[in-house]
């Protein structure tokens, strides 16, 4: 009767970072401003003990807390290592922007309190839970678009937090139908109670939890904050809301498609989300002249790559461990790719990446390494991810899913090319890349390197991780 | 050792970009020295090589990559690889060579090309499908740059379309890839596995259509009509020792990939599509010669020769799916002529786009028409490209007749029809001895005034090639002891 317990200390690396986040922000008002890096430590301290203690836990058996309505398995414990270990990486990132502002260890504390809150999303196993995780990973990300300033950033803000309050309440509902179909907000007892009732209530119901987890994602339908907040946001934040949100909301999205009952098709609705997500993503960002934006754009249609295990969840072994090693690899290679665009904060046109190969060899490095690796180029991490995503999406009788997602590879490959392709052009004299003045910032620089090394780490040591993630979901019976 | 061979140049290339103040002079040197010891590890690798039985690999190595899809590191050779593996080696120590002149970042180069090195010579050794995909992809990549980087004329918009055309071949090879492992049991990317248990045998409209995305793949690489378009600009604009590489080694992706997984992989479907293929590849040979007729830009007329030189080869692993009774010898004997053809082609046109750079470096211009009585004051240049004219034309004593004439002599045999291809020797001859004539006979006019002669560097690389041709010319046993019994394997792979 193990699962039954309340067994609060299974939630160890969770607490850890709440609590840290309540002490950085408790701590920064009574730390004056050039003494406020006191509080980033604080912050980076605390994720590299929770990531230790998760894989210490990720090592052990799978269990559950709170009678069942928390799992503490595979997917919490990827979702706590790999969010972990991305806003340790961002918190790297913010060294150049955010030493000795305002809102520093503010912008630490949301950070942590929505880190915290996309883990707990990944690890719920109740409808409530999951409500609550919702919240707790979104209200803080209205808080830290806000936080630049400027025109943009208002509008950036204000999109974000509309949107996120609309679909925050589509999942309530979606939640209370559910729930009320079911007679259970609990996901053990979701594919009984399901069973029975008419598929267009449970339809309704699934539609609008993934419609709330989306927005979360950053995909389509619930994605047109996504390129605003990239463009308005401080790097930092854009970079952790590209990022690190994705990971909570796409493991709860499998971990809800899983106890769906087979009377509703969802496979064909999380199929036709993916596509539209990819594709839409990868339109969209052709226009882009804006690097951060075009990042942006990009990130939607990786949602939609994301999506396809999903939409193969329970139909092919591969489904699971591609959604975790696809979201490893995003998140070392989104951040890199950010990173770059953050250590040069002026250039806010891809014309003006012009001459970067000369003056910033291992940045434009980066760039290449995290670029092509979001397109699928091996040997990166986002490579493997996207090759066993296709070949569980066709193992699970979908192969015309994995035709668009390889199709959508090619189409993507343009604007990240228009990006790429100026850093080796030879700048004018009156480009801004020919200026010496616009020099790459360090911290973001290292990051990006550091982060685009570990994406080429990922993909070409893939048999090592891939033996850490190959797991269940929940507890063995 | 095959691990040693293959990522010896990256290691190389990694040494030449992290240490410090490395003068031009020393990167240029480190890359011939890196070279030159690769291929002497490719010919030590030669020297203990022992035929496998079909189905095998000699010098086999293998290691877990991916467990979760049972992709491998795994590398060997064979008959059919191990002539492609030691003309890339071959090949790139010339270009290494060639480059000894080079003064646009050449350290750099020397690290892109040492890439490419390593990345073509894994190519070739992997068997595995996964590890083939890796590096064919990353074979385009380092493509890309080098046109991009040190090309001339319309560089970036010939690159960028090189770039977005092979890669959709790829992803349409990956897609072919996923449904074998997708179709094989156990589920597998092991070329070696899959060739032991070829997958899809019970799905023919499947199979069919696994086979025509690797073909699809393949066949932009290679590059076959109707896919060549990239061809042309991507030669055209790219630097001379970039344009040898693609045409000699990136060119060969595609047609060892024929023999190695289209043939193997899936026998039932190739004997399927055989008549297609066939028709594609007479199709390459007489637009290919026709089109390279027409041209008045010499690095473009030996690109479009490439295009007919790469239809022998896809006609005569055609023509190896095409069963009839008592014509397996023949068709054995196409499908030896085709991968002579893959070396051939690699050592002659690679020695003819490196004489068409010096053209440029001298004279900046591939126009014929600028050109007249060259060999007046370029002797060296104007023997050795007549020697690789011949070869490529297919004159005996040169490889390229030992190529074409097993092409097709066994193409004929096992299908009498494909003799309509003899046409585009004919056109072929006839259009290199214009381009002599036109070049380097005649009253010294135009860029012709005042051009210099060869220089050693130029020289030997070129020599280097063509001396090579003519051994396989002259003694065809030193290679086709080798490439004989992996053509007759591979027919009787391909008849299951």
């Amino acid at each position: 009767m193990g699962s039954m317990a309340m067994r609060p200390l299974l939630l160890l690396p969770e607490m850890l970072l709440f609590a840290a986040g309540l002490a950085v922000l408790l701590g920064g008002s009574f730390l004056p401003r050039q003494r406020q890096w006191v509080s980033r430590v604080v912050a980076g301290a605390a994720l590299v003990v929770s990531i230790a203690i998760s894989a210490v836990a990720l090592a052990g058996p799978a269990s559950a807390a709170f009678e069942g309505a928390y799992a503490v398995d595979t997917g919490t414990g990827v979702a706590r290592i790999v969010a972990a270990f991305g806003t340790l990486l961002i918190l790297l990132l913010a060294g150049d922007e955010l030493t000795g502002s305002p809102r520093e260890s503010d912008t630490y504390a949301l950070l942590l309190f929505s880190t915290t809150g996309t883990i707990i999303l990944a690890g719920a196993q109740d409808l409530i839970v999951l409500a609550a995780a919702f919240l707790l990973a979104s209200i803080p990300l209205y808080g830290l678009v806000g936080m630049a300033r400027g025109p943009r950033a208002a509008e950036a803000a204000m999109k974000t937090y509309l949107m996120g309050a609309l679909f925050g309440i589509v999942l309530l509902l979606g939640v209370t139908i559910l729930y009320a179909v079911a007679a259970s907000s609990r996901y053990a007892d979701l594919p009984a109670g399901l069973g029975a009732v008419a598929p267009a209530a449970v339809a309704a119901g699934l539609l609008a939890v993934l419609a709330g987890l989306l927005f979360e994602a950053g995909g389509v339908p619930a994605h047109f904050w996504v390129p605003d907040a990239t463009e308005g946001a401080s790097s930092t934040v854009a970079t952790f809301l590209t990022t690190i949100p994705k990971i909570g909301a796409l493991i709860a999205a499998y971990r809800l498609v899983t106890v769906m009952p087979d009377t509703l098709a969802w496979p064909l609705l999380v199929a036709v989300l993916a596509t539209a997500s990819m594709t839409l993503g990868n339109l969209a960002a052709y226009g882009q002249r804006d690097p951060r934006r075009l990042l942006g754009w990009s990130t939607v249609s990786q949602v939609g790559y994301l999506l396809v295990p999903v939409a193969v969840a329970g139909r092919s072994e591969l489904a699971l461990p591609s959604l975790f090693f696809y979201l490893a690899a995003y998140t070392v290679t989104n951040i890199a790719a950010f990173a770059v665009a953050g250590a040069l904060p002026d250039r806010r046109d891809l014309a003006a990446y012009a001459g970067l190969s000369r003056h910033a060899p291992w940045l434009t490095a980066a760039l290449v390494v995290s670029l092509l690796g979001l397109t699928g180029t091996p040997p990166t991490g986002v490579f493997v991810g996207k090759l066993t995503t296709a070949t569980a999406a066709w193992d699970g009788g979908m192969a015309w899913l994995a035709v668009v997602v390889l199709l959508n590879s090619v189409a993507s490959l343009f604007y990240y090319l228009s990006w790429i392709a100026p850093a080796f052009r030879v700048a004018n004299r009156h480009d801004v890349g020919g200026r010496s003045s616009s020099l790459a910032l360090p911290w973001s620089t290292w990051t990006a390197v550091s982060a685009a090394a570990l994406s080429l780490a990922v993909g070409i040591a893939g048999g090592l991780l891939w033996h850490v993630i190959d797991g269940a979901l929940g507890v063995a019976p | 050792m095959l691990s040693l061979i293959v990522f010896l140049p990256l290691a190389a290339a990694v040494v030449l970009l992290t240490l410090p103040r490395l003068s031009d002079a020393a990167a240029r040197w480190a890359w011939v020295v890196a070279a030159s010891v690769d291929l002497a590890l490719v010919l030590v690798a030669w020297a203990r090589y022992n035929a496998p039985a079909p189905g095998q690999l000699a010098l086999e190595e293998q290691t877990r990559w991916i467990p979760g899809v049972d992709s491998r590191y795994h590398l060997g050779v064979d008959g059919l690889s191990l002539p492609l593996v030691v003309m890339t080696a071959v090949l790139f120590l010339a270009c290494a060579v060639y480059a000894l002149r080079e003064r646009n970042r050449p350290r750099l180069q020397a690290v892109l090309f040492l890439f490419l090195q390593s990345v073509s010579l894994g190519l070739f050794t992997s068997a595995d499908l996964i590890l083939f995909f890796v590096f064919f992809d990353l074979s385009i990549v380092g493509m890309y740059f080098v046109i991009a980087g040190w090309g001339h004329g319309d560089a970036a918009r010939s690159a960028l379309k090189f770039f977005l055309y092979t890669f959709l071949g790829s992803l349409a090879l990956l897609a072919g890839f996923i449904g074998l492992y997708v179709g094989a049991d156990p589920h597998t990317f092991d070329i070696l596995q899959l060739t032991a248990h070829p997958p899809l045998a019970d799905h023919p409209v499947t199979g069919a259509l696994v086979l025509g995305a690797i073909l699809l793949g393949l066949a932009v690489k290679t590059p076959t009509v109707p896919f060549h378009t990239w061809l042309p600009p991507a030669h055209t604009d790219a630097p001379a020792i970039g344009s040898a590489i693609l045409a000699g080694v990136l060119l060969k992706m595609g047609t060892y990939g024929f023999v190695r997984i289209g043939m193997p992989l899936l026998p039932d479907a190739w004997r399927a599509w055989a008549w297609v293929i066939v028709a594609v590849g007479v199709v390459s040979v007489l637009y290919g010669a026709l089109v390279a007729l027409a041209q008045d830009n010499l690095k473009r007329m030996i690109a479009y020769t490439s295009v007919n030189h790469m239809g022998y080869i896809v006609l005569a692993v055609g023509v190896a799916g095409v069963i009839a009774p008592d014509t397996a010898q023949a068709r054995s004997v196409a499908v030896t002529g085709a991968v002579t053809q893959m070396v051939s082609h690699g050592l002659v046109t690679g020695a003819l786009f490196l004489l068409a750079g010096v053209m440029q470096d001298r004279a900046g211009t591939y126009d014929m028409r600028n050109y007249g009585g060259l060999a007046a004051p370029a002797p060296r240049m104007a023997w050795l490209f007549a020697v690789g004219a011949f070869a490529s034309l297919g004159l005996p004593a040169l490889s390229g007749f030992i190529a074409e004439f097993q092409v097709f002599t066994g193409s004929i045999a096992a299908a009498p029809v494909t003799a309509v291809a003899l046409l585009g020797i004919l056109i072929t001859a006839a259009l290199f001895l214009r381009a002599l004539q036109r070049i380097f006979t005649g009253d010294t006019i135009g860029a012709s005034r005042g051009f210099t002669d060869l220089h050693p560097s130029e020289t030997w690389s070129v020599g280097l090639l063509l001396v090579l041709s003519l051994v396989i010319g002259l003694l065809p046993r030193t290679l086709l002891y080798l490439i004989e019994p992996a053509g007759r394997a591979a027919i009787t792979l391909v008849g299951r």
